[in-house]
């Protein structure tokens, strides 16, 4: 079923920029179109790049936000999501968490 | 005249004219409109969907540039449970699971959750689940949901501390009923919210207070009233709502929320009271009739799912599975059904996810 969804109107998750998009939904509450708009601004391309996996397999290697590919030294995880928070200035809770407890041990 | 090959709502294919497409598409909408009191269909709405069915392709999809999002309910079960919850049952990892997800399915999010599914289950193991959060935050990279439901049925007797009203009310013993899911409700929102926080403390993305409202009106307003009691201790934690139904059943009959009676709400009315009380994302429902047909299901759950968006100022992710959005009630859906309710849900009913 989730397959079939994916293949028939989802933008594709890390393939391209679906993880980005979905976060602008769930930490701001923005609707499709303000969302993709969002993340376009930010990664300087157009809204239906963000469903190309030419555009995005390139770029999310460039800014290191993982890509669905399995290569060797290339973000994934934690450190993708930290570079996720900083590109879209917007919060992510496992990072923050990271963060914040880094901060209260070197203070 | 030519016959199309569609499905029913069992998922049987029957064999209808492009006239019996289309009539059923409208009366199909039209039950919506009387049942919600919502505008039905327009005429483009309709035609739309007519060539959707009319169209033998075995899939069809959107526009390039219409995708929406995707989100889960069930978590990660789906491929290490049995057939009793659609699984596969297959011998693999919780995070594994995540992991495939995220990079083999192309989903947008991936959901983690217990295979109890409810959060009263969920609360004396939450430790457990905080680990399983924590490392599946270091192994993935899209944003993580927690699913599980309010489940307002496991507090009543035998399995829970409360009378349970499917007794007390043919018992004549109506106060009493009333009172067991009062409290219930009370003991159900304590649960969430004290699994909520821990999973917030270990870094979740996401809440997902899924098939709300499963055990009638007192069970979403646990849920509505844990999401804002959550949205207060932790603002941070996202959270989605899913519905059970697309109609809140009146299993209490009197309880309110924000000031207004929740029993008899349909989707347009629902997710007012989930973005009243802070919730980020509305998981609309509207369940599949399987003694009609496929057109007259989905045009009856696009229906009321446009008004829903429509009426929302939050993202909507409608259900679109097994029995529900349209689709027929079969635990193997077939493509072609599944596709053509995804390209209406976001063409026509301009939803933000499903």
């Amino acid at each position: 079923m989730p397959i079939a969804h994916s293949v028939v109107s989802g933008m594709g998750g890390m393939r391209t920029a679906g993880d980005l998009v979905a976060r602008m939904q769930f930490t701001r509450k923005m609707r499709i179109s303000e969302a993709k708009t969002y993340v376009a601004d930010k990664l300087k391309v157009s809204t239906h790049d963000l469903s190309d996996t030419a555009v995005m397999r390139e770029l999310r290697e460039e800014l290191g936000f993982g890509v669905v590919l399995g290569i060797p030294g290339d973000p994934k995880g934690m450190e993708a999501k930290e570079r996720i928070s900083e590109v879209l200035d917007i919060p992510v809770n496992c990072v923050d968490r990271v963060r914040r407890r880094a901060q209260e041990r070197r203070s | 005249m030519s016959t199309y090959k569609v499905r029913s709502g069992d998922g049987r294919f029957i064999a209808m004219t492009a006239d019996e497409i289309r009539r059923d598409l409208i009366e199909g909408a039209a039950d919506a409109a009387d049942r919600g009191h919502i505008p039905t269909l327009d005429d483009n709405e309709i035609d739309r969907l007519v060539d959707l069915f009319v169209d033998q392709a075995g899939v069809v999809g959107v526009q390039m540039g219409n995708q929406v999002i995707s989100t889960q309910d069930g978590g990660d079960h789906r491929i290490n449970a049995d057939a009793g919850s659609c699984g596969l049952a297959l011998a693999i990892g919780r995070i594994q699971e995540l992991q495939l997800h995220e990079r083999a399915f192309g989903q947008d999010t991936i959901e983690l959750g217990h295979i109890d599914y409810s959060y009263k289950v969920v609360k004396p193991i939450v430790a457990q689940e905080q680990a399983y959060v924590e490392n599946a935050l270091v192994a993935t990279t899209h944003p993580l949901m927690y699913g599980a439901m309010t489940n307002l049925g496991l507090y009543f007797a035998p399995d829970g501390p409360y009378g349970n009203p499917a007794d007390l009310l043919p018992a004549g013993r109506i106060k009493e009923a009333l009172a067991a899911q009062e409290e219930a409700a009370v003991h159900a929102q304590r649960d969430v919210v004290f699994v909520g926080t821990r999973l917030a403390d270990s870094g979740l993305d996401i809440m997902n207070l899924d098939t709300s409202g499963a055990s009638g009106d007192a069970d979403f307003m646990a849920a509505l009233k844990a999401a804002e009691e959550l949205k207060s201790k932790v603002p941070h934690l996202a959270i989605e709502m899913g519905m059970a139904s697309e109609f809140v059943l009146g299993m209490h009959g009197s309880v309110t929320y924000k000031g207004e009676r929740l029993a008899g709400m349909y989707p347009n009315d629902q997710v007012r009271m989930a973005e009243a009380a802070g919730v980020d994302v509305f998981g609309p429902v509207v369940n599949t009739n399987t003694r009609r047909s496929m057109p007259w299901n989905l045009a009856r759950a696009v229906c009321f799912v446009k008004a829903c968006v429509e009426t929302s100022n939050i993202p909507v992710h409608a259900n679109v599975g097994m029995g529900v959005g349209g689709i027929p009630v079969l635990d193997t859906p077939s493509l072609d059904a599944v596709s053509r309710a995804s390209v209406a849900m976001v063409e026509i009913a301009r939803v933000d996810g499903l």
